[in-house]
């Protein structure tokens, strides 16, 4: 899994690094990513803010029960592992001063991969217009700082509800983790649902779940099956009969089963569920990742290659949640994450279909977000969005468009499909019990639609 | 053990079988019984678990794959302490490793098995003739340089060749075809109708893929997702245009089309009790009812070399005091065209049933509509030891298809004059 491009590797190295610092050329760094038992931050956490930070108070204790070491003030000789900076307070844009008096300091004394984590309030939540114009800001500030940042080191803004800033702290601890490597200057929207307050052994969060994970014989999907087992689940690998060799052996390695269906069959969300129910006794989390490119420019599309993207990557998925959704489907507080793409955000030439059906995923996440009915259930619905991930489709892209879609982020490099399994496990532990309706991009803060 | 407990049929898998020297050329025995094991691994979840017993067998096999099913099952995911051991019964080596689990299974001696069976037609061992072998081991025991010489000096070029496995009956020297050629004639067996049973086998095996059957009973290999003989376009007129292969003269009926080709390929089934299934979340579709060998005395003449079966099924029935009728489902293995046509002809016959069989009356005829519906060899392709493990899981999914209850009759028959037949009842 870790793959490094070639240019990563030589502007590490000796001559490289010195070629890259003295040219200004991108100077990518290998990214920190979670290994079991490493605590979430690389380093002690700095928290301020403004006024009396009442997100930092209430996280304070979750923070340090998960292992990060808080700091109040930019210690000496040692560099920090990330900043957490509480701007919750924040009623006017004059309150803004507080995050730079915080955080400029800190900047420079941040350590390899580090995390600078704002936490703000909706603005839609805002009582005038001078708080609300405030909390928008702080989503220009972490974008720009995103892209100030060196050295992998990432800028992530989480929105809290009042009253409900518990409720964030699965989301802090991703964001200071090595977990959300290639997760940068995204926005996390936190709700306000109970979390259960019982800590699960925070190594495997989703023991005893039962997970689905379409396509799952190869590249991000094998990832998502892998990283899910990984976190504890049992995962039910599915692809279609043609992929079964390598599904049995994604399958096989996660301790999970193979279910040979093809998505778009009529009664494969029946299947899927009959499978997981008989086998697993339930289904806690279902992962929509199956999906298909068939690039042409609009204008040489035919109807058949048309259809056949949109059946795959959409169609498929509202078909399957019929029976997924059904009360004898997914569990209550269960979890579907469906996987939208950065070309469904921005748009990329010759990806009209792939991109309608990207998009359409993100509809589908605002669709059954505002669901009264799932939401009774305890069920969320999110969506990750990846950017330019290092799979065997991206390396048949040609060099040089390879090359310009690698670097043109914030982290000057391709992610790993890990990375994106790494926030879907996210979305899928009970801890996110107040995260539904969003579609974070795993994209290395790309220009491409930002 | 004084009571028994029902096995249950609980699933099966098998890579598409392909046709000798085709995508498996290189893939040894062992590759292809562990992609077959893996398979089932990954469908029924079994990783890292403790299966009671793997059994299978080759019956084309290397020297060297002595414990071929335990080396299968350590490059597999199932727990390093599952044991495992080799059977072969020609190509009755499936039906009897599946016999032998279940038998385990009902005294309680397991609670769980696999039975399987591979064959490569491709990846076949090399044998030098036996005068060089001879001389070969005598300079291997040679001990001092004088032996040593006297040794390799006795071996001469004309020592010197290979000999390459075919499918020919040690004590006849006569071919399994050229047997079954005999048995045809004395059958009276038509090239129409074993062109016909032909057809019905390549288009009953394309409409099962068709309709999805084979999803959660194969697992694709090397590339290949289905059957490499298929022919799913075939036609009545194609077949009638191929020439004779077996036979001489007016008695030659039996071709390419209507016998089945060398293969290559792996099955496994996956048995276990009631409770085993339970607590593995498994539902059974069928459970194991009987099984019968028998043999017949091919080498006087007395009866065609792949008879037995229909003897094995004479006693089978009389045993379980059932009728040939009694079955939803027939699964009859196509080696020949003929060999499923002679056997249907010879339990209608009264003389032979009377005469061979003991019985009063004839066993009769059978619905050929409930025979091998999803196809068999003739389209499937045969790698000898890998088709009992496909039979049973294909009726055991059909017969589950039908309801509790139903019936199905397995026959196999097997070189050496021998013959597998087994009843599955759905669950």
């Amino acid at each position: 899994m870790a793959r490094s491009d070639a240019y990563t590797a030589f502007v590490n190295r000796g001559l490289g690094q010195k070629l890259a610092a003295t040219l200004g050329l991108p100077q990518p760094v290998p990214l920190r990513r979670h290994t079991p038992g490493a605590p979430p931050a690389d380093g002690p956490v700095l928290v301020g803010g403004h006024g009396d930070t009442p997100a930092v108070a209430a996280l304070r204790a979750g923070l340090t029960a998960a292992g990060v070491t808080l700091t109040e003030t930019v210690p000496e000789g040692t560099r920090l592992g990330g900043v957490v900076v509480d701007l919750t307070a924040a009623a006017t844009p004059a309150d803004l001063e507080s995050l730079r008096a915080t955080l400029a300091p800190a900047l420079k004394r941040l350590g390899r991969c580090a995390r600078v984590v704002v936490v703000g309030r909706h603005p839609a939540h805002a009582s005038s217009v001078a708080e609300r114009a405030a909390r928008r800001a702080l989503e220009g500030i972490t974008r720009s700082v995103g892209k100030e940042l060196r050295a992998g080191a990432t800028a992530n803004l989480v929105l809290v509800t009042e009253g409900a800033e518990t409720a964030a702290l699965g989301a802090v601890v991703f964001l200071l983790s090595g977990r959300s490597a290639y997760v940068d200057g995204q926005v996390f929207r936190v709700g306000t649902a109970d979390v259960p307050a019982d800590a699960s052994d925070p190594e495997r969060p989703l023991a005893g779940k039962v997970a689905v994970v379409t396509g799952a014989a190869r590249g991000i999907g094998a990832d998502i099956a892998r990283t899910l087992g990984r976190d504890g689940a049992t995962v039910v690998c599915v692809d279609v009969p043609a992929a079964g060799a390598s599904l049995a052996a994604v399958a096989n390695e996660v301790g999970g089963t193979a279910l040979q269906v093809d998505v778009t069959g009529h009664d494969a969300g029946a299947r899927i569920a009959e499978h997981a129910r008989t086998r697993h006794g339930g289904l806690h989390v279902v992962v929509h990742n199956a999906g298909i490119t068939r690039d042409k420019l609009l204008a040489n599309t035919d109807a058949d290659r048309w259809a056949s993207v949109l059946e795959v990557n959409l169609l498929s998925i509202l078909r399957m949640n019929e029976a997924l959704l059904a009360p004898d489907g997914l569990r209550d507080g269960g979890r579907v994450v469906l996987v939208s793409s950065i070309a469904g955000i921005a748009g990329n030439r010759g990806q009209s279909s792939y991109a309608a059906s990207k998009a359409g995923v993100i509809g589908l996440v605002d669709g059954y977000a505002a669901d009264e009915d799932l939401a009774a259930r305890g069920i969320t619905v999110n969506a990750v969005a990846p950017g330019f991930i290092e799979t065997e489709m991206t390396a048949r892209i040609p060099l040089a468009n390879r090359e310009i879609g690698r670097r043109l982020n914030s982290l000057a490099q391709g992610g790993l499909p890990v990375d994106v399994a790494e926030t879907i496990a996210f979305f899928a532990a009970d801890a996110q019990a107040a995260v539904s309706g969003t579609v974070v991009r795993v994209c290395g803060q790309s220009l491409l639609g930002a | 053990m004084t009571t028994t407990r029902r096995a249950a049929v609980l699933g099966g898998n098998r890579i598409p079988f392909a046709r000798q020297f085709g995508p498996y050329a290189e893939a040894s025995n062992q590759d292809m019984l562990t992609a077959a094991l893996e398979g089932l691994v990954a469908r029924h979840g079994l990783a890292g678990e403790r299966v009671g017993e793997v059994v299978a067998g080759a019956v084309i096999k290397h020297s060297r794959d002595f414990n071929l099913t335990r080396e299968a099952v350590l490059g597999s995911s199932l727990a390093a302490d599952t044991p495992a051991y080799d059977i072969q019964q020609a190509c009755g080596t499936g039906l009897e490793a599946t016999i032998l689990v279940a038998n385990k299974i009902a005294l309680g001696q397991a609670d769980s098995g696999i039975a399987g069976g591979v064959d490569s037609a491709s990846d076949a061992p090399i044998v030098v003739p036996e005068r060089l072998r001879r001389k070969l081991l005598r300079l291997n025991r040679a001990k001092s340089p004088a032996e040593r010489a006297r040794a390799a000096l006795a071996i001469r070029p004309t020592d010197l060749g290979i000999q390459v496995p075919a499918a020919t009956e040690p004590r006849t020297g006569m071919s399994m075809g050229e047997h079954m050629a005999v048995t045809a004639a004395r059958w009276g067996v038509t090239r129409e109708a074993q062109d016909e049973l032909a057809l019905a086998s390549h288009h009953h095996l394309a409409a099962a893929y068709e309709r999805g059957f084979f999803d959660d009973l194969m697992t694709p290999y090397l590339g290949l997702t289905r059957d490499q003989n298929l022919r799913p376009d075939s036609t009545i007129e194609k077949l009638a245009s191929l020439r004779t292969a077996f036979g001489t003269g007016l008695e030659a009926t039996m071709t390419a089309g209507n016998s089945t080709p060398l293969s290559d390929g792996a099955s496994a089934v996956l048995l276990g009790s009631a409770e085993w299934a339970e607590t593995h979340g498994l539902k059974p579709l069928a459970w194991f009812v009987d099984g019968e060998t028998a043999a017949v005395d091919y080498l006087s003449g007395d009866e065609g070399l792949l008879m037995a079966p229909a003897y094995a099924v004479s006693r089978m029935l009389a045993r379980q005091g059932m009728s040939l009728q009694d079955f939803d489902l027939y699964e009859i293995h196509e080696a020949f065209a003929s060999t499923v046509l002679s056997t249907l002809k010879a339990w209608e016959d009264p003389e032979f049933c009377r005469d061979r069989l003991g019985l009063d009356a004839p066993l009769g005829a059978i619905d050929r509509a409930r025979l091998n519906v999803n196809g068999s060899s003739l389209a499937a392709g045969h790698p000898f030891a890998a088709t009992g493990g496909r039979i049973v899981a294909t009726l055991a999914k059909l017969l589950h298809e039908k309801g509790s209850g139903a019936r199905g009759l397995v026959s196999v028959c097997a070189a050496g004059g021998q013959g597998v037949v087994a009843i599955l009842e759905a669950a």
